[in-house]
């Protein structure tokens, strides 16, 4: 069972034997719930059922499906990721600073799914699992760089600590990603390779949809999280707080109690 | 005291704790050298070693970079001098100058060295024409690796428990210098067909990197390792 | 490995991780909800 925080025990008292707490849900959140379970629903129901085979790809195709909204999702959370950095650093709110470590975990979640489904599709597709071109190279980067960036965000300190030092590294990654992207595009332009992209299909109107429903599903996959995450997220930083609170109430009562020691707070 | 000067003593006081402690030459040097000997173990091949031996030397350059910025900030952090100095109210973006003009200034020592390993170990000859390239390269790909090291190092090094982040925010961030030093490199040596020419735009990319992480590092350094 | 294998595994792949995450996020928030009073709970 989870051990109760003395302060969270002391609340858990004075309302023992109350109905259980509230959660992280909310009206609103449910419906995005369901609304994201009944789409995924429909992306599963097109994606492997309703849209056709394409004319080069063939079945390869439906892996498109879930590979672009998850790359989606994953651009989409380090965008949100490097806003929220630079909205902390201007106003110094620590619910940016949640938002952005939310966003990079989803982000990096759903990196990770790309390459592996993306590797799937180029074994199908190119023949291979892997491409040195621009954008596989710089996308494992980033996917890389927001590993870092996590690790960082659980180096400890106070919250304002690690808010600082991930915003700051946040933007970071907004410069160097550019960088890396351009010069892994200069490298391989002298490599004259074949480059499948997935653009490159002609999609038909179905496929198109699927498409659409796919991306549809996922960002409300990502809203739905987001906000639970966040929340949660808080709490965390609530309980830390009352860490402190019960520790610094702690100390005083121990100088309190006993005469003569008068030492310095440290 | 300006900026400049403040920095200029960080960068002298760095590299005299460095001549004094003997690091450099006695353990630094021979990590790099050895590094060039054990890739000969791994690609077997003459021909494989001449052929990828530029991007060797700035393998070699990058793996010690990662132990020079530790003891940068090892030396900083064994007597607190580095929170003493900010709380002294030295500004960051002058320490971290200094801290990169020192570390820039060791790099360039040990790239030279590994050049000179290169054309012992790997058979390399250097064309008198790729001569101005080489040292173009070297200090532009230095003083973006320098910048990224100091302030990544400010973040990790020195700390315990946190070294080991050093290297996985360090070796993404300088991809591009990697890229853009090897071919820069392979240009000057005429590697695999490559004429000086070709290096000149690579020299471009790492100048843009430099300043780039030059200017972004000294605005970050200051948050960064406020503690 | 065949094509149908490479799709119908990525589509696992794909939905598992989406469920183990959701069902990881959402067990944290309930967790630390419970120890969290309501009134503090600014989303409420």
């Amino acid at each position: 069972m989870t051990t109760l925080h003395p302060a969270a025990s002391r609340a858990t008292d004075a309302v023992a034997g109350s109905p259980r707490r509230a959660g992280t849900g909310t009206t609103a959140t449910r419906i995005l719930g369901i609304a994201t379970i009944v789409s995924m629903c429909w992306l599963v129901a097109f994606g492997l059922g309703f849209s056709p085979a394409d004319r080069d790809q063939e079945e390869a195709v439906r892996l498109l499906y879930v590979h672009v909204p998850t790359i989606w999702l994953a651009y989409l959370a380090f965008v949100v990721t490097a806003v929220s950095s630079a909205m902390y650093l201007w106003r110094r709110s620590l619910g940016w600073d949640r938002l952005a470590g939310a966003s990079a975990e989803l982000g990096v979640v759903f990196m990770a799914v790309t390459l592996v489904v993306g590797a799937l599709w180029g074994r199908l597709t190119w023949g291979v699992f892997w491409q040195w071109d621009a954008r596989l190279t710089t996308t494992a980067l980033l996917f890389v760089t927001y590993i870092g960036y996590l690790a960082v965000r659980n180096l400890g300190g106070s919250h304002a600590q690690r808010a600082t030092r991930s915003a700051v590294l946040g933007l970071l990654a907004v410069l160097e990603i550019p960088l890396v992207h351009f010069s892994v595009q200069l490298w391989r332009s002298l490599h004259q390779g074949r480059t499948f992209e997935p653009n490159d299909t002609n999609m038909d109107g179905l496929m198109l949809f699927s498409l659409f429903v796919g991306v549809i599903a996922f960002t409300l996959l990502y809203t739905w999280l987001i906000i639970h995450r966040t929340r949660a997220m808080a709490m965390e930083d609530m309980i830390d707080d009352r860490g402190l609170d019960d520790a610094l109430a702690a100390r005083r009562a121990e100088a309190a109690a006993v005469p003569g020691a008068d030492e310095e707070a440290h | 005291m300006g900026v400049t000067r403040i920095a200029w003593l960080v960068a002298r006081k760095d590299l005299r704790v460095e001549w004094a402690s003997k690091v450099f030459t006695n353990q630094v040097l021979p990590f790099a050298a050895v590094t060039m000997v054990i890739f000969a173990f791994a690609l077997d091949a003459d021909v494989v070693l001449e052929r990828v031996a530029p991007g060797l030397v700035w393998l070699a350059t990058l793996f010690s970079l990662l132990v020079l910025v530790q003891r940068s900030f090892a030396i900083e952090n064994e007597d607190g001098a580095l929170d003493a100095t900010r709380v002294a109210g030295v500004d960051p973006r002058a320490i971290f100058a200094g801290k990169a003009l020192a570390l820039a200034v060791e790099l360039v020592i040990l790239e030279a060295m590994l050049l000179l390993a290169a054309v012992v170990l790997y058979g390399q000859d250097v064309p008198i024409e790729g001569v101005p390239l080489l040292a173009v390269t070297s200090i532009t790909a230095t003083c973006g690796l320098a910048a990224v090291g100091t302030l990544y190092g400010g973040l990790a090094a020195g700390f315990t428990g946190r070294e080991t982040l050093l290297p996985l925010l360090t070796l993404p961030a300088v991809a591009p210098v990697l890229i853009g030093a090897t071919r820069a490199v392979e240009a000057a040596l005429g590697t695999a067909g490559a004429v000086v020419s070709d290096g000149w735009p690579w020299v471009g990319l790492l100048t843009v990197f430099a300043v780039a992480f030059g200017v972004g590092g000294a605005l970050a350094f200051g948050p960064l390792i406020d503690e | 490995m065949d094509d149908a294998g490479f799709i119908i595994g990525s589509y696992a792949l794909t939905f598992g991780a989406v469920i183990l995450y959701t069902w990881r996020v959402l067990r944290r928030g309930r967790k630390l909800a419970d120890q969290i009073p309501d009134e503090d709970k600014y989303w409420l």
